[in-house]
């Protein structure tokens, strides 16, 4: 539907099925996958990944266990390095980025296996968040320049901001490590945040949480979409969260997308029924 | 080209030597992932028992060779029960510093059993060297039978861990030790059977390095353990042709470094071996990509 | 008090670390003016200073960073031997020995701080056992070149040779550095003052340096390199500051250490003194500073006094065996479970008296 005009030259152009939000349309879509592929050995684990996300959409990667999910986001964020294909940032080819390079271009993330720097502080946490918008230098920090006194204090206010996305602004000198399992996916979200991305991924948010954690948390990500004017993409296994707020779904099965459109579209698609539950004697 | 000959053949000696160990090395990390600072220890208690066994006991040498293979298999199973076993979920770090302390436990009590003297290893490699040109090239008996002993020792294991039941579960365990757990195999015992094998070559290893060079301190097994490591590295670590290939040729390198550029930085040129195929090829020559799961 | 208890934890134990080194100079340069203290443990004053500057520096890479380093007796050993070479040729140059001690310290820091960096490009690009076993090999290579290396000074400046005494030198001309001999007669310009200044401005920078934005992603590569990297930490950068500060501290202290005694050998930064400065490491806590500094000053001065003089031979035995049941105290589930529960009972007894 948005097919980009200015930078296909170079590409081939993939006519998309995505349903570009309304608010988005006319706007470059924020990330783009086209014939996006990876083999580990002989074995191709993702192929032939197509995805657009607008700007300010929430869309969903849905599939079975082992169906390639996480194998996307690492290649978004280049854990590993895609064999094919090319993905646009906001129009530009990511290809030769490491992850630093991609982070600081626009892509945060959280993990299926929460990765939170257990020994520090919840603050501190964010504020790692933060450091590449934190001014100052190695040398400010020893000598305590007027620098580091004015910088810290303003990623300490920024920091407590963000904490109060989640009200957790009261668990701020907590060790990371030491909260509870809620809190500890809800502070990954944050630090993420803090990186200031234009595309926000998260992995599995509400693993683990009860019903109402996961609709409080589902309130959560659209206030942050809406606040933070960003594209979110998310791998859920809970259907309520995906059915609820994702604009725009992509169904993943061994490795290769066998839907994609609305959460309407996805629910009475015969083949992603098929992927879920199996015909029979198939394991589902 | 007798002269080049000549270093070629000592370097093979030399190498059929660290191959050993590091086979002892590569069995361990292959399964424990883990790097067994002490093994170079291990060797030096294992020729200690046998200088004691022939030189003051006047027991046969093969009698001796037995006996130090004996207590230096009792000694690794026990090392790994008492030091590393509690460690097995700990990060790498405590290990490795555990293993260090461990090392140093066996040097210190050799220094404070058997005094830090020089012990003049016995020769009882004995025999008529094997001549060859005329003369102008000696074999010793100690590097024929040193070069024969680690090829038997390469070839036994290969088979070993690939056609017994305990090999194959050595080789499950170090895949995916849950999986290996859940098959049934008895993990605990499969390390201590690792731990076991690579501590009774480390006594062969010990009898043969001591008979090429025969000066015998507490400190002896440190510097070929550390090279040994460096070997077991250069080929890649957790595989058996690996550690041999990577023995032969880093004994060669160290003899020829002696020979060709200076004795006295030899050692040095053998760790800068060590730093170019870490940085060039981490996983060494044989070895295999492991990739880490994000 | 009041203020005390305001400052956040970190800043409480940094404050209490200065009080405790400030007090203990104090207690320690008053027994020395006033001859308390015997001849033997004078004569440790300024080594006890260079090693728990080495300790400090030690954890810094170990404790902040999270890696292992095998080799730090070898940035001291760079540090040791450019320092004392630097002081010797600058003998007649500058008159004033606390500036030239000071200045040797600074030739030492730089020194240490360049072969850290040369280091750290290849090292820090591994991980794990391998960064340590590397760290080993740098270490010995190290002792390797300045076993060989021969340094001469005359009219025109220094002058260098390495694997053999090839320095031609003027008339008037002397040598400094005679390879696997080492210096011979230094002069011995280090002092306890100079020593006690050299840790506390090592503990400025570490303390300093942990508690900024730099530090903090040091500690988060330690914790989680790859959720690091997600979040935009350039992984090279962080590791080469914690590596390339910790070589040059150590260089600093080699210095200091070097021109307290009348003849330094490269063979005396071996691994066995890399592994010592471990055991002050682990033994004081990692990460933990004051620790290193009570570790390193007692296992320094303990062995020496007269009252453990019979245990002196046991001394390595019985570190070996503390290296071992720290780490199986600190690491394994079934030990620390057991610690636990005894803390645990001593903390809710203590609950009752304070807030």
């Amino acid at each position: 539907m948005t097919a980009p005009k200015k930078n296909a030259t170079k590409l081939v152009p993939v006519p998309t099925t995505n349903r570009i939000p309304e608010r988005d349309v006319d706007k470059a879509p924020i990330l783009e996958c086209r014939h996006l592929g990876i083999d580990f050995g002989g074995l191709t684990a993702v192929n032939e990944f197509d995805m657009a996300i607008g700007r300010t959409e929430i869309a969903g990667l849905i599939g079975p266990n082992g169906a390639g999910k996480t194998t996307v986001f690492n290649l978004l964020t280049k854990v590993y390095q895609p064999t094919r294909g090319t993905i646009l940032l906001d129009g530009k080819d990511t290809h030769g980025m490491n992850t630093v390079q991609v982070n600081r271009a626009g892509i945060a993330r959280t993990f299926q296996n929460i990765r939170l720097f257990d020994n520090l502080s919840v603050e501190d946490n964010v504020k790692l968040g933060l450091h590449n918008h934190i001014g100052y230098g190695m040398f400010s920090g020893i000598l305590r320049l007027p620098a580091y006194w004015k910088e810290e204090r303003v990623a300490h206010e920024r920091a407590l901001e963000l904490l109060s996305i989640f009200d957790m602004q009261d668990m701020a000198n907590a060790k990371a490590g030491s909260l509870p399992y809620g809190a500890q996916r809800r502070l990954e979200i944050v630090r993420a945040l803090g990186t200031n991305p234009s595309l926000l991924l998260l992995d599995e948010p509400a693993a683990g949480m009860n019903p109402s954690e996961t609709a409080e948390l589902m309130e959560n990500i659209v206030k942050i979409r809406d606040t933070f004017q960003i594209a979110v993409l998310l791998i859920e296994h809970d259907m309520s969260l995906v059915m609820g707020i994702c604009e725009g779904i992509c169904v993943l099965n061994f490795g290769e997308i066998i839907a994609k459109g609305t959460p309407e579209d996805i629910q009475n698609n015969p083949e992603v029924i098929r992927a879920y539950l199996g015909t029979k004697n198939e394991e589902g | 080209m007798v002269t080049f000959l000549t270093n070629l053949i000592n370097g093979i000696s030399l190498g059929s030597v660290y191959a050993i160990i590091a086979l002892g090395y590569t069995m361990v990390y292959g399964i424990a992932k883990m790097l067994n600072f002490a093994h170079g220890d291990v060797i030096m208690v294992g020729a200690y028992i046998c200088f004691f066994a022939v030189s003051t006991y006047e027991l046969p040498p093969l009698l001796g060779v037995i006996l130090a293979m004996a207590v230096c298999t009792a000694l690794g199973i026990v090392i790994e029960r008492l030091a590393y076993k509690p460690l097995r979920q700990a990060p790498s770090l405590a290990v490795l510093i555990t293993a260090i302390g461990v090392s140093y436990f066996l040097q210190n009590g050799a220094q404070l059993l058997w005094s830090s003297n020089n012990k003049m290893f016995p020769t009882f490699i004995k025999g008529d060297a094997l001549v060859l040109f005329d003369g102008q090239l000696h074999v010793s008996r100690t590097t024929l039978v040193t070069v024969i002993v680690c090829v038997v020792i390469m070839l036994v294991l290969t088979w070993f861990t690939g056609q017994t039941k305990m090999g194959k579960a050595m080789r499950a365990c170090s895949e995916d030790k849950g999986a290996a757990q859940l098959m049934g195999i008895n993990v605990d015992t499969t390390i201590s059977v690792t731990f076991a094998i690579g501590s009774a070559l480390a006594a062969i290893a010990g009898v043969l390095y001591m008979s090429s060079y025969p000066i015998l301190v507490p400190t002896t097994g440190s510097m070929p353990g550390i090279k040994a490591f460096t070997a077991a590295v250069f080929g890649g670590i957790g595989s058996i042709p690996g550690a041999f290939l990577g023995g032969l040729l880093l004994g060669i390198i160290e003899i020829f470094a002696g020979a060709y550029i200076s004795t006295q930085l030899a050692n040095a040129i053998v760790f800068a071996v060590l730093i170019v195929v870490l940085l060039v090829k981490p996983t060494g020559l044989l070895g295999k990509q492991i990739r880490e799961k994000v | 008090m009041k203020r005390l208890n305001a400052m956040s934890r970190t800043s409480r134990v940094n404050f209490l670390t200065y009080a405790l080194v400030i007090a203990a100079f104090v207690v320690l340069q008053a027994l020395s003016m006033g001859g308390g203290l015997s001849a033997t443990l004078q004569g440790q004053l300024v080594p006890v200073c260079a090693y728990v500057v080495m300790a400090l520096s030690l954890n810094l890479t170990v404790g902040v960073l999270g890696e292992l380093s095998l080799g730090h007796a070898g940035f001291m050993s760079v540090g040791a031997f450019s320092g004392a070479v630097a002081a010797s040729a600058l003998q007649g140059v500058i008159p004033a020995s606390g500036v030239r001690l000071a200045l040797a310290m600074l030739i030492g820091a730089v020194f240490a701080g360049i072969v850290g960096t040369l280091i750290s490009v290849p090292v820090l690009r591994l991980n794990g056992d391998y960064l340590a076993i590397v760290t080993l090999a740098f270490g010995q290579i190290i002792k390797s070149i300045i076993e060989n290396l021969y340094v001469g000074v005359d009219g025109s400046g220094l002058h260098f040779s390495f694997l053999k005494p090839t320095v031609t030198l003027e008339q008037g001309g002397r040598m400094i550095l005679n390879g696997p001999m080492g210096i011979p007669n230094i002069e011995k310009i280090s002092t306890f003052l100079a020593g006690f200044l050299l840790i506390l401005i090592t503990l400025v920078i570490i303390f300093n340096l942990v508690n900024s934005r730099s530090g903090r992603a040091i500690m988060a590569l330690r914790d989680n390199r790859i959720a690091a990297e997600s979040v935009g930490i350039n992984v090279t950068k962080y590791k080469m500051m914690a590596f390339v500060t910790s070589a040059a501290l150590a260089g600093a202290a080699g210095a200091l250490f070097s021109l307290g005694q009348n003849t330094i050998v490269a063979a005396k930064f071996d691994f066995n003194t890399s592994i010592l400065i471990l055991v002050y490491v682990v033994l004081g806590g990692q990460g933990n500073m004051w620790g290193s500094i009570v570790a390193a000053s007692f296992l320094t001065i303990l062995p020496e006094s007269d009252a453990m003089r019979g245990l002196r031979d046991y001394r390595m035995l019985v570190y070996a065996i503390v290296l071992i049941l720290v780490m199986l105290a600190t690491n394994s589930p079934a030990i620390k479970g057991l610690f636990g529960q005894i803390l645990d009972r001593t903390r809710s007894k203590k609950g009752g008296n304070t807030p």
